[in-house]
Order: C-alpha cells, then sequence, then structure tokens
C-alpha cells in the first residue's frame, strides 16, 4: 500500500508536480495496481536468478574512430531557450 | 486505381516491378486513402509525393518513431512538434528497401496503453465498430491497415502493443525476437522489451517486411538481426508440428474468443500438425512483472523530458526544480505519470528488491516455462486478446482492467522470443486474433505455420470501400 505522503515524495523524485486531484486519486490507484503486482510473491523464487536482459550480449564495443558529431545549430533547433550557442535554463539557485 | 485496395504490399509490389502501375501512382493512390482517413489513425500525413516514389508501396509509421524533420511526438504533449535530426534504422530501411513514409499513426502517449485512449491527440476508432478502440498502443498503425488507409505499417511492440491492436482490427502483427530489429530512433519506453513490428494485411506481406527491417546496427547495441534470411512463406500444411495451447481455462477469456481459438485448433488438427494443451505456471503472473518492469524502465527514459533539449518547456516556473516538476506536470498526460509514479517507486530505497529484483526473477522464471514448453511443442499458441474490441471509454477508469488486456501477449516480450498474432474468425462481428510464439529466432518457422494456417481460415478483411 502507498499512502499520501509517499506519493508526494516519490512525485519529488521524479520531478513531477501532481494537482491536488491527482494527488486525492493516486494513493488508491497505485496501491490496486501494486496489491496486483505483489501477486508475484505466490511464485517460489528461491535462489531464481535475475534477468536484467534477454539478450546474450556483454560489452559492445566498437572501435574508437573519430566522427563528425551533430552540428550544434542542428542539435539546439528543438530547445525551447538558446543563448551563446547553448541551451539556457533557470538557475538552480534563483527563488 | 481502387484495385490497389484489395491488394497486398508485395502484390502491389509485384505490379510496380511488373511496370503494370507505376510507382508514382501507387504513391499518389495511398496518400490520398490517407488524407480521406476518418478514424483517426494519422496525426501527419506526408503532404507531397517522395521525389522518388521507390519500388515498394508506402509505409505508415508509428508516432514514436524518429523520422528526420516530420512531427514525432510518440503520441504525448511533451513532443508536440519535435521534429527529430535522424531517423530511426528501421524507417531508413524501409526507405532504402523503397517503402516511403506515408504518414505519422496516432498511438498511446509513449506506448503506455492498450486502447489507443492515452493519445494526447486523440483516441482511433475501429474500423468495424466505430464505437470501439482499435487496441493499442499502436492503435492508429493498426485501424489504418485494417481500414484500407495504409497498405502497410509499423509498430512497437513492448507488451502486446502490435500484436492486441492487431486481433482487434484484424490483420496481422508480428513482434520479432528481441534484437532482431534495431531499436535506434525508436523512442524509448521499457528499452528490455520494445521491438519494432511489423502490422500487415496478411503473413506474407510480414514476412516481406521482417526481411527487410531485421539486421544488426551499429546504433544499437543490443541488435543481432536474425541468424537467416527470411524466406517468403509457402508451407500448406502443418503435418508433424505440435502446437501447445495455453491459456483457454482461462476466466477473464470471453466465451466467444474461445470459442474461435478452439476451432482454430481444430483447423491446425485438419492440417496435419497436432495440438496439447499446456500449461505455463509463471506466465500467469507476467502481468505482474511486466507492470513493475516497463514503468521502472519507462521512469528512467523518461526523465529525459525536462524541458531543456526538446519539447514543451511550461511557462509556469521560478526556479530549475519548478521548471522541471510544472513542464513534466503539463507534458505527460494520466497514464504516464501513474507509470513514471509505479516505476520510479518501484526502482526507490528500500523498494527496489521487493518489486524490481523480484520482477526480474519473474521473467527468468517464465523464460523457463517457454524453454520447458519448446521440448514439448514446437509452438505455444493462445488468443492474442481475451476478448474482442471494448468500446471506447469502457475501462479508462480502471488502469488495472485495462492492463489485464495484455495477459495473453506480455509473457513473450518479457521472455524474448517472437509471436505473431493472425486474424482468426469473428465472434459478435468482431475480429478474434490468434497467436503463435516459438522460439528466440524462429521467425521463418512461425510465419510458415501462420501461413498455412492463414490460407485455411480464409479471413476477409472489413469491407473497406
Amino acid at each position: 500500500m502507498i499512502d499520501r505522503d509517499q506519493v508526494l515524495h516519490v512525485a519529488r523524485l521524479a520531478r513531477l508536480r501532481l494537482t491536488d486531484e491527482e494527488l486525492e486519486r493516486m494513493p488508491r490507484e497505485l496501491s490496486k495496481i501494486l496489491e496486483h503486482v505483489e501477486k508475484m510473491d505466490e511464485l517460489d523464487l528461491e535462489g531464481v536468478e535475475p534477468t536484467t536482459h534477454v539478450v546474450d550480449l556483454t560489452n559492445v564495443l566498437r572501435d574508437d574512430v573519430p566522427r563528425p558529431c551533430l552540428p550544434r545549430e542542428r542539435a539546439l533547433a528543438g530547445a525551447p531557450d538558446v543563448a551563446d550557442g547553448g541551451f539556457r535554463v533557470p538557475s538552480p539557485g534563483a527563488s | 486505381m481502387s484495385e490497389l485496395l484489395r491488394l497486398t504490399a508485395a502484390q502491389q509490389a509485384q505490379l510496380i516491378a511488373s511496370g503494370e502501375v507505376s510507382s508514382a501512382e501507387v504513391s499518389e493512390f495511398w496518400r490520398g486513402r490517407a488524407a480521406a482517413d476518418d478514424l483517426g489513425s494519422y496525426l501527419w500525413v506526408a503532404d507531397e509525393a517522395p521525389a522518388d516514389p521507390g519500388a515498394l508501396p508506402p509505409v505508415a509509421v508509428k508516432d514514436l518513431f524518429c523520422v528526420e524533420g516530420v512531427p514525432s511526438s510518440a503520441g504525448s504533449r511533451i513532443l508536440e512538434g519535435y521534429r527529430p535530426v535522424y531517423t530511426a534504422t528501421s524507417v531508413r530501411n524501409l526507405e532504402e528497401a523503397g517503402a516511403a513514409v506515408l504518414g505519422k499513426t496516432n498511438q498511446d502517449e509513449f506506448a503506455m496503453g492498450s486502447s489507443n485512449e492515452n493519445s494526447a491527440f486523440g483516441p482511433v476508432r475501429n474500423p468495424w465498430d466505430r464505437t470501439r478502440v482499435p487496441g493499442g498502443s499502436s492503435g492508429g498503425s493498426a485501424a489504418a491497415v485494417a481500414a484500407g488507409t495504409a497498405p502497410w505499417a509499423i509498430g512497437t511492440d513492448t507488451g502486446g502493443s502490435v500484436r492486441q491492436p492487431a486481433s482487434l482490427c484484424g490483420i496481422v502483427g508480428l513482434k520479432p525476437t528481441y534484437g532482431a530489429v534495431s531499436r535506434y530512433g525508436m523512442i524509448a519506453f521499457a528499452s528490455s522489451l520494445d521491438q519494432c513490428s511489423p502490422l500487415t494485411r496478411d503473413v506474407t506481406d510480414a514476412a516481406l517486411m521482417l526481411r527487410i527491417l531485421e539486421g544488426r546496427d551499429p546504433c544499437d547495441s543490443t541488435s543481432l538481426g536474425l541468424p537467416d534470411q527470411i524466406e517468403l512463406p509457402s508451407a500448406e500444411r502443418l503435418d508433424g508440428l505440435r502446437f501447445g495451447a495455453w491459456g483457454l481455462a482461462e476466466e477473464g477469456l470471453e466465451p466467444g474468443v474461445a470459442a474461435v481459438v478452439r476451432a482454430t485448433l481444430d483447423r491446425i488438427e485438419e492440417l496435419g500438425g497436432s495440438v496439447v494443451e499446456i500449461d505455463l505456471p509463471s506466465a500467469s503472473r507476467g502481468i505482474s512483472a511486466y507492470y513493475v518492469i516497463a514503468p521502472a524502465e519507462a521512469s528512467a527514459n523518461l526523465a529525459r523530458y525536462d524541458g531543456v533539449r526538446y519539447g514543451h518547456r511550461t511557462e509556469d516556473f521560478h526556479d530549475l526544480l519548478g521548471m522541471y516538476e510544472n513542464t513534466r506536470a503539463e507534458g505527460f498526460g494520466e497514464e504516464v505519470k501513474r507509470r513514471i509514479m509505479i516505476g520510479t517507486y518501484a526502482l526507490s530505497s528500500g523498494y527496489y528488491e521487493a518489486y524490481y529484483g523480484t520482477a526480474q526473477k519473474v521473467r527468468t522464471k517464465i523464460a523457463r516455462d517457454f524453454a520447458a514448453a519448446f521440448e514439448q511443442v514446437d509452438f505455444v499458441v493462445t488468443p492474442t486478446s481475451p476478448t474482442v474490441a471494448f468500446e471506447l471509454g469502457e475501462r479508462t477508469a480502471d488502469p488495472l482492467a485495462m492492463y489485464l488486456s495484455d495477459y495473453f501477449t506480455v509473457p513473450m516480450p518479457l521472455a524474448g522470443i517472437p509471436a505473431v498474432s493472425i486474424p482468426c474468425g469473428l465472434s459478435d462481428g468482431l475480429p478474434v486474433g490468434f497467436q503463435i510464439a516459438g522460439p528466440a529466432f524462429s521467425e521463418g518457422r512461425i510465419l510458415d505455420a501462420a501461413y498455412a494456417l492463414e490460407r485455411a481460415i480464409g479471413f476477409a478483411g472489413v469491407p473497406v470501400t
């Protein structure tokens, strides 16, 4: 089960502002989903190795060959706010 | 040109090759069809003919594939108006083979949904019954192919997002083995599951398209390609092949769907195959594991939408944190927020082992279930969806009910194995899908079996005009 305080904490971790309505609804909705998820515990998982990836590949490397990267103007073309050839963001310290 | 409507993509390619019809005529015909779509299938249609229409009919592309210079929003407000600076490898492969991009198709936002009702740009209607959903998340691609506004299409399948809409729209949907097709340029949802997948009118078109799509890509280090070139299917019989039927006793399975699937099992036997019922004891917990793994991976993948490099940025902020939080609150829809919350919770300190760690072990168990099954049988077969297409709005109030739509399709991507859905009949006048799964890299054999069955079934698509 997940309560209102936990929802607020997780929303902060996820960088999501929730409306009052969402904050009202989410504990109930998420708890119902987690309750279903917890049915996993009915299986005997003793000693079972976790699967992180279904493809049996490790350390796929390529030769380190220099090649042109995206031109700066194109990389910036979709940005909401651009200044001095970079992405402009509000100051982390501003209030 | 309207006779093109009745032809598969492969048949149209033959007409182009023989010179009976020009590629420009084919291209124009389909642009007209796509532009006239009234089901909500498309978010963007090419407004001019390609300079050099190729040897294949054009292809409808799910919105989450990046296409250079073409709006690619993954059905999300947060990427509205975004035009990528590069093209996905899968789309590039299609273009190089001669299939131009016809348009971008509607989808559930970031591929999260089973009904296409989570699109930020409105729902898609099912061409069999416009009051019903086409399935999801690749609902626009499925509806377009079924309604004859696209000759063929690509979508992505993470937990059933191609097979389920193919089932609900009465067409073919093929999810390849994980790694068969490059994921480069696919806007990521759950990276260990996502796979680019064809949606086509018949099994031959699915094989033709997979042949073009598959291959190792230096831009995706998890891509492997297929060991052998896909041949166009030709089997007429199923002699000696063993089919393991799973899930026919599930309580959520509609009786009408079960009846059509059982009739299909009889056809398998008529064609010389044998059918046994099998149990996949851990696969019944697939939904539980999937709704930890997919949201967990999504919560990490969607961290990139922060209002800095592309996409939407809020105007309502005082500092950096407020900019992030408000941008994401405004840009993401309800279901995407829900999944980000579930995923962040499941990965957060103190809960990781109980949720994500456990789900990964379930994943191992499901893969072992399939491995054990494939020692007894050549294929595992199931209904693709427990129900036929449901009414618009019927499941939107209950996320869990929506998730259960994926009951039969989720175990295969968790195990990384390929599966196809083919239409096998009607229940209450709506299409039923039959799913055939096989071991990793068995696409050629799956397609051959599906082809033999398709011929025996003789399914007629939705009457299009």
